[in-house]
């Protein structure tokens, strides 16, 4: 599961350029509360970013400063180079909020649901053509709502409505997604479909930034981390960013920790420790000095098998 | 027989009044579907009370009656957003408060510069009894309003099923929700001339609750709505004739009785349907 690189040319073609830099970003609430500080990170095309930080560390302010639904005190944002507004009229942008701020009751079908995601597409009139319908088709296909369809929004379980604003957000074709944890009430199965799809996004140039609690999974699909509390305290590749130091930073003494030494695991020359880190139901795993449980173990013939 | 029926048709003023009143049933009909929604069923009686002080001031400075409750209903709405924007109260303590204020206001004007208008005209309509060119003037806001709803119904729905999406795909929506309540504002001076304040409330709630029960895609409830609306006001207006009585009763009663009958047989949402669903899930069960 070691995360492939994203295929150059395949990622210029489907979109030139979609990044997302943000400078000194600085959001302050109306009550006066500063929740996030001169927060900066820049992320480029074919890119999977996950955004990792303690509840109430800023990580929903980031991306609704990035969609401009608050307004900075300070800093610049830019999706492909253009700022919020123009990004957004451009239809570069799909976002999937952490909850839907929507009435259940409303009378629109699920398939109304992620026809909705095209508006963007379509004249002033906003007929659906042809091409809009088999959108639609692709991406509740895509995230396994399809027989779901004809059901009103209400009548679905938390996950299956996740999946469905997760349609929108893929039949609204933006270059950049933002999706604020989609993985809270959802199953295994769908957590793994959904992190394959990420993965196609990516292999054609999609750039997705993702905010999460599951640690164990951020190793497996993200290739870049940002660590959040009210600022970024680390942004970069997963390999350099997404240490035991810097979690534990990011952290502090939140982390559920379980350090269990070497000779306590095993007696033989086999030094490493298991390492594991918790903030959710999905544990880090650290083994010796490797990030991850699938670390290479040292040639050693008395070394206990893994189980993998 | 029969030709007494066709009476009223054979008077153009009962002509014009019936095509008249399907007009402005119909597109009060096709806001209610999205007052109905939001739990905006009191803004329309609201704005409907709000518009007393533009009256009176209307005749105080002597301008054409319509023309002031046009601007006290846009100065209620956005009030109501504003206030709505900027404070934590919920809606309908907004609603409440911004209308009765208004209301006072216009209480206070009429009380102390006295005019010829009473309240009473305007609390009940009667379009048999309203003169030629406020006919023309009704038909020209009705008119106006469904063409552009029909143009922007789409619009309006995602700005008020999912606000944050409407703007990220770059709808602006403080302009698409102005343009709204300008419509209602527009309308509601157009049925409060039709069928009285009092009953105002009625033609923005009953049609679209009555559709609500019957289907589940907001483009049908739009269109049974606005089906409803229209027919129930055009047989309203009719029937009035014969009963020599105010027609927004008729109209009102009409609606009442659609909503009752939607509200037992509606095929799924229905009284009787969910009860028979029930017992055949208690048979169905050992
Ligand atoms: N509308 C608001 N008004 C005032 N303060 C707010 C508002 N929304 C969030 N905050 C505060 O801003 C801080 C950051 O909130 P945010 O929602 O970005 O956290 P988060 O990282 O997404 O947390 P979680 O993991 O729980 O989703 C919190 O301390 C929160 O209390
Ligand atoms: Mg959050």
């Amino acid at each position: 599961m070691t995360p492939q690189p994203a295929p150059a040319v395949a990622g210029k073609l489907a979109s030139p350029g979609a990044s997302i830099s943000v400078r000194g970003l600085t959001v302050t609430y109306n009550n006066g509360f500063t929740a996030v500080q001169n927060a900066s990170f820049e992320l480029e095309p074919g890119t999977i970013c996950a955004l990792v930080g303690v509840n109430g560390s800023g990580k929903s302010t980031v991306f609704k400063a990035i969609m401009g639904f608050v307004r900075p005190v300070a800093g610049d944002i830019r999706l492909c180079g253009l700022p919020v507004s123009e990004a957004i009229k451009r239809n570069v942008v799909a976002y999937v909020p952490q909850s839907e701020d929507i009435d259940w009751n409303f009378p629109v079908l699920v398939e109304d649901v992620v026809m909705m995601g095209r508006y963007g597409h379509m004249n002033f009139l906003r007929m659906a053509s042809r091409a809009d319908h088999y959108k639609v088709d692709q991406a509740l296909e895509r995230v396994g709502m399809s027989d779901h369809r004809l059901r009103q929004i209400g009548e679905l379980s938390g996950g299956q409505k996740k999946r469905v604003f997760l349609a929108r957000s893929l039949a609204q074709e933006g270059r950049i997604i933002l999706l604020d944890e989609p993985f809270t009430g959802v199953d295994v199965k769908t957590e793994t479909a959904i992190i394959a799809l990420l993965r196609e996004l990516r292999a054609s140039g999609h750039l997705m930034l993702i905010s999460t609690h599951n640690l164990g999974s951020v190793p497996d699909f993200c290739d870049q981390v940002v660590l959040i509390n009210r600022t970024v305290l680390a942004a970069g590749p997963t390999a350099e960013v997404f240490t035991q130091a810097n979690l534990e930073r990011a952290f502090g003494g939140v982390l559920r920790h379980f350090n269990l030494g070497g000779a306590a695991l095993h007696s033989d020359e086999d030094s490493r420790r298991l390492t594991v880190l918790t903030d959710d139901e999905r544990p880090l795993v650290i083994y010796g000095d490797e990030r991850k449980v699938e670390g290479p173990a040292p040639a050693n013939p008395n070394s206990p098998k893994r189980s993998s | 027989m029969i030709s007494e029926l066709l009476v009223p048709f054979s008077y153009e003023y009962m002509a014009k009044a019936m095509w008249v009143s399907a007009l402005v049933g119909g597109v009060c009909a096709f806001l209610s579907a999205y007052l109905m929604l939001k739990g905006w069923s009191l803004m329309g009686d609201a704005l409907a009370h709000s518009i007393v002080p533009g009256v009176a001031g209307a005749y105080i400075l002597g301008f054409p009656f319509a023309v002031g409750a046009f601007f006290s209903g846009i100065l209620a709405s956005t009030a109501m957003t504003f206030v709505k924007q900027h404070s934590r109260l919920r809606e309908d303590a907004v609603i409440g408060l911004v209308f009765t204020s208004l209301f006072a206001l216009g209480l206070l004007m009429a009380s102390i510069w006295p005019t010829s208008v009473s309240v009473q005209t305007i609390v009940l309509g009667n379009i048999l009894a309203i003169p030629n060119e406020d006919v023309i003037q009704v038909a020209v806001i009705a008119a106006v309003s469904l063409a552009v709803l029909s143009l922007k119904w789409k619009d309006l729905m995602v700005t008020f099923f999912d606000e944050s999406h409407a703007r990220t795909i770059g709808l602006n929506t403080g302009a698409l929700k102005i343009l709204f309540f300008t419509l209602l504002s527009a309308c509601t001076v157009a049925a409060l001339q039709t069928v009285g304040a009092c009953l105002v409330i009625a033609m923005v709630v009953t049609p679209g609750a009555t559709a609500y029960l019957l289907t589940d895609r907001f483009g049908r409830l739009i269109v049974i709505s606005v089906a409803l609306g229209a027919s129930t006001s055009f047989a309203g207006a009719y029937i009035s004739y014969f009963l020599d009585g105010a027609t927004g009763g008729v109209i009102v009663t009409l609606q009442t009785l659609l909503f009752l009958a939607a509200f037992f047989f509606a095929p799924k949402y229905g009284r009787i349907a969910s009860r028979r669903r029930q017992t055949a899930m208690a048979e169905a069960a050992p």
